[in-house]
C-alpha cells in the first residue's frame, strides 16, 4: 500500500455516504419521492467522471510539455476510469428515469421516444463517444512516441468537447432532466436543501477518490508491465 | 353550474391529495428495515474495498521485487 491516507478518506466518505445517504431527512418531492437519494450515487458518477477527465487532460498537457512516458500512461488510465464512471452514470440514469420520467399513461417503451430526445442524454453520449474514440485512436498507432503525442493532443480536444456537449448545450435547451436552462440545482446554494448538500459533497469526494485509487493501480500495473517487457 | 361544481370538486380532491403529502418510505424507516439495505450496501462496498486493497498490496510487492 502506498500513500494510503487519501484512500482511507475515500472509503470513510463512501461509508458515510451509504449510511447518511439512506437515513438523512430529504425534501419530500412528489415526483421523485425517495429516489431523490440517487443524487448521492447517480450524479456523483458524472461529477467523478468530469474530475477524472480533468486529471487526464492535465496529464496530457504534462506529457506534451515534458515528454515523460509516465504522464502518457497516467493520461490514458484516468480517461479509462472516467469512461467507466460515465457508463455507470448512464446505466444508473436509465434505471432512475424509467421510474420518474415515464408518462403514466404510456408504457415505458412508448415513453422512450420523448426520453431519447433529452439533450442531457445526447450530450453525455457525444462526450462518451468522443472519449471512446480516444481509446480507438491510441490503440491504432504502433509507434510509442507518436501514439503518446497524438493521443495527448486528441485528449485536449476531447476535454474541450466536454464544454459544449455536457455543460453548455444541455443548459440551453428545455429538458426533463434537472440542471437544464434553470441552472445547476445540485450546486445552487439556494436550491438544494442543506441536508442534501451535507451528503452530496462528501459523496462526490468519496467516489472520486475511489476512482483515482483505481486509476493509480492501473498506472502502476502498466508501468510494471512495460518494465518487464523492456527486460 | 354543473361544470363549476365539478371543477370545485376536482380542486378539492387535488387539495386533499396534496395535504396527504408525498409518499415516502416512512414505514421502512419506522420499523427499521432500512438498516437491512444499508447492511447490504456496506457489505458490497467492503468487498470492493477489500479487493482494491489486495490488488494494491500485490502491485506494491511486485514493485519491491524490481
Amino acid at each position: 500500500m502506498r500513500k494510503s491516507w487519501w484512500k482511507i478518506l475515500g472509503v470513510l466518505l463512501l461509508i458515510y455516504t451509504f449510511i447518511a445517504g439512506l437515513l438523512i431527512e430529504v425534501p419530500r418531492n412528489p415526483q421523485l419521492q425517495e429516489t431523490i437519494r440517487n443524487l448521492f450515487f447517480h450524479v456523483c458518477m458524472w461529477f467523478g467522471m468530469m474530475i477524472l477527465f480533468t486529471i487526464s487532460f492535465v496529464h496530457a498537457i504534462k506529457y506534451l510539455r515534458t515528454g515523460k512516458h509516465e504522464a502518457d500512461i497516467a493520461s490514458r488510465q484516468y480517461a479509462g476510469v472516467g469512461i467507466l464512471f460515465g457508463l455507470l452514470g448512464y446505466a444508473t440514469g436509465a434505471i432512475w428515469m424509467s421510474y420518474t420520467w415515464i408518462d403514466p399513461n404510456k408504457t415505458l417503451f412508448n415513453s422512450f421516444d420523448s426520453i431519447a430526445r433529452e439533450p442531457k442524454l445526447i450530450g453525455a453520449a457525444i462526450a462518451l463517444l468522443v472519449y471512446a474514440a480516444y481509446l480507438v485512436l491510441r490503440d491504432s498507432i504502433q509507434d510509442i512516441d507518436k501514439r503518446a503525442r497524438i493521443s495527448a493532443v486528441y485528449n485536449i480536444f476531447a476535454f474541450a468537447m466536454l464544454f459544449p456537449s455536457i455543460w453548455i448545450i444541455p443548459r440551453l435547451l428545455p429538458s426533463l432532466h434537472p440542471g437544464g436552462s434553470e441552472g445547476n440545482p445540485a450546486l445552487d446554494f439556494k436550491d438544494a436543501s442543506m441536508n442534501m448538500r451535507l451528503v452530496f459533497y462528501p459523496a462526490i469526494a468519496g467516489w472520486t477518490l475511489i476512482g483515482v485509487w483505481i486509476a493509480t493501480l492501473k498506472i502502476r500495473l502498466k508501468i510494471l508491465r512495460e518494465q518487464t517487457l523492456a527486460q | 353550474m354543473k361544470k363549476i361544481f365539478s371543477i370545485g370538486l376536482l380542486t378539492f380532491f387535488a387539495l386533499v391529495a396534496n395535504a396527504q403529502g408525498t409518499t415516502m418510505a416512512d414505514q421502512m424507516r419506522e420499523n427499521g428495515k432500512i438498516y437491512v439495505v444499508i447492511a447490504v450496501m456496506l457489505t458490497i462496498l467492503a468487498g470492493l474495498v477489500f479487493y482494491l486493497v489486495r490488488l494494491d498490496r500485490k502491485i506494491s510487492k511486485l514493485e519491491k521485487n524490481k
